[in-house]
Parts: structure tokens; sequence; C-alpha cells
């Protein structure tokens, strides 16, 4: 492994452990353009958007939502990915 | 480095943000509009499930690339990327890369599942916007990709540019139509044009960035799989007759 490597990997490390400590600061938030624009217009036009019927918008249960939509499609991104760019491609290589 | 990519990506999605996006919040919608937008999408998605089934026939590597770029789609729409220039995030649609690899149809689908998981699990946009919704990423996302994207070849473009007209197309005309679904339901006795015009150039800094990098990541996967599997892009006809 290269020193390189060893670094980002380490740097990573570092990133992830302390991350919940680096959340408890006062983030500056970046909203959204749903807020910004969507909800701003609807407002401004006399329509509110209001709460979703399955309101998982409650403490940290959408981030854990989010977090399991998130590694769900990367986990099917990656595996379809390998079976036609890695797998795929080996069947098409001529045998010797 | 394509494994250091990898990682960062993984990274990035692990660390997931608040549901902050540009799909149109529950309830925004008046019900006669929202219920005219299911009717209009509903039609594209029996086509799209058409398409699905026989390009599935056509060529056996269709499902697995269904599963990249519907998760794809999925996951593009929904993660806010932060806009330095603008202070805000938004999210790229996604909808013009899978119009190209899946068609438009298909693409229109995806999009709709898409669209139904995150207003059901995801606190994002809304089941009574979902029509709404679905027109403006599903249906005019992915058929202003794929003409942007045909147009490119018809003018003998790089596969690259065809493919950056596409994403930049797809994004750009998504957020017009979210403006016109806002601005035609809402505008009340303002003008239509004017509370259009108002809607859509709020979205401008924040989606011109976000559109320039659709475009680039649309391209560039389209040189990728024309480096590295050419013949699926022969196969789904991608390339036209005029294959490069």
């Amino acid at each position: 492994m290269t020193s390189l490597k060893r670094g980002l990997l380490a740097s990573v490390f570092l990133l992830l452990l302390f991350s919940p400590v680096l959340a408890e600061e006062e983030a500056p938030k970046w909203p959204g353009v749903d807020e910004t624009v969507v909800g701003k217009y609807a407002k401004e036009l006399g329509r509110e958007a209001r709460d979703p019927y399955i309101n998982t918008d409650q403490g940290d249960l959408l981030l854990f939502l989010f977090a399991l939509a998130g590694t769900a499609g990367g986990f099917v991104i990656g595996y379809y990915w390998h079976k036609v760019f890695v797998a795929g491609k080996k069947d098409l290589e001529p045998r010797d | 480095m394509p494994r250091l990519i990898a990682a960062a990506l993984a990274f990035f999605l692990l660390c997931p943000g608040e549901a902050l996006a540009m799909h149109i919040s529950e309830g925004v919608l008046p019900p006669g509009w929202a219920a005219l937008w299911f009717v209009v999408a509903a039609p594209f998605v029996f086509r799209g499930i058409r398409q699905i089934n026989r390009r599935k026939d056509i060529d056996p590597s269709y499902i697995p690339l269904l599963g990249i770029f519907g998760a794809a789609v999925f996951v593009f729409s929904c993660f806010p990327i932060p806009v330095p220039v603008a202070g805000s995030t938004a999210h790229p649609a996604g909808t013009g890369m899978s119009a190209i690899f899946l068609g438009p149809f298909a693409s229109v689908v995806v999009a709709f599942i898409s669209l139904l998981l995150q207003a059901l699990f995801l606190a994002h946009g809304g089941l009574t916007t979902l029509g709404g919704n679905t027109v403006s990423m599903g249906i005019i996302g992915s058929f202003a990709g794929y003409g942007a994207f045909r147009t490119g070849r018809l003018l003998r473009f790089n596969l690259f540019w065809c493919g950056f007209a596409a994403g930049v197309a797809a994004d750009l005309l998504t957020y017009l139509s979210t403006s016109f679904e806002m601005a035609i339901a809402l505008h009340g006795d303002q003008s239509f044009w004017s509370v259009l015009g108002q809607i859509y150039l709020a979205f401008m800094p924040t989606q011109i960035p976000l559109s320039l990098l659709e475009g680039a990541v649309t391209g560039g996967i389209l040189v990728y799989v024309n480096k590295h599997r050419p013949d699926i892009l022969r196969r789904l006809k991608v390339l036209g007759k005029e294959v490069s």
C-alpha cells in the first residue's frame, strides 16, 4: 500500500471518527432550493407546503433513511456496474 | 484512481444531508392541477413499462443497465449538492443520462419509481405532487436530454459533447417545467409569465453550475461506456447508424 493511500485512509478514518464531534458545532446551513425557491414562492402565492403523509423528518430518522438509501443505491450501482463492465467485459474477451 | 473516486463517492453518500431539493413539496399544487399532472404522466409511464419489456428481450445487459441507471437517478435526484457560488444546495436530475441508455419512456418509469420512493420514505417531494414531479423530472427531463443527445449526434458533435448537451438540457428544462407547473397553478391575479420568470430565474444561480456538472458526468459516462463496452451502445442503438 502506498503512503498516499495510507494517508488517505487515515484521513477518512479520522474524519469519520470526529464527524459526530464536528456535527455538534454550529454548522452553517445551506438552504435547499425547495426552501429558497419552491417554498418561498408557494407561500408568496398563497399555498404552503404541508407535512408529508409519511413524515420521516423526525430527529435523526431522516438522516438514517438517507444513509440507508445512499448505501442501497450505491450497492445496486456497484453490483450491476461490476456485472456489466467487469464480468461482462471479461465474457466478451476472446479466450486462448 | 477509479477506486479512489469510488471511495470518495461512497464517503459522500454515507454522509447524507437533509432532504433539500427541487421537487414540488406535498400540498403545494391545488388538487385539480395535481390530478391533471397524474393524467399527463400516466400514458408515459405505461408506455415506458412496455419499452422496458421490449428492450430486455433485445439485449440481456439491459436489466443490469436498468439497475445502474435506475439507482443513479434515485441517488442523483435526492442527494443535495452544495453550490458555493449560490450558497444553497440542489441536485441534478439524472434523467438525461438514463434516457440515453434506457430510452426516454423507460427513463420516465425510473423517475416515477424514484420519486415515489422519495415521497414515501425520504420526506422529499410528495404523494399529491408525484404526477407533477414525474412530468417535470421524468418526462421533460428525459425527453429534453434525449432530444439534445440526438440533436448533437445529428450535428456530428463529439460523443462527450452530445452527452454534455443532454445533461445540461435535462437539468435546466426540468427546472423550467417545475417553474411552469408552479406558475400556472399559483399565479392567481399576477401575470403568468412574470411569475414563471421569477421562479425560474430564482433557480438559476444554483442550477447553472449543477447543470454543467450533470453535463460533464453524462458525457463522461458515455465516453466510458463507449470505450469499455461499445457493443452495448450499438445493440441499444444509442449511437444510431453513425457509429463513431
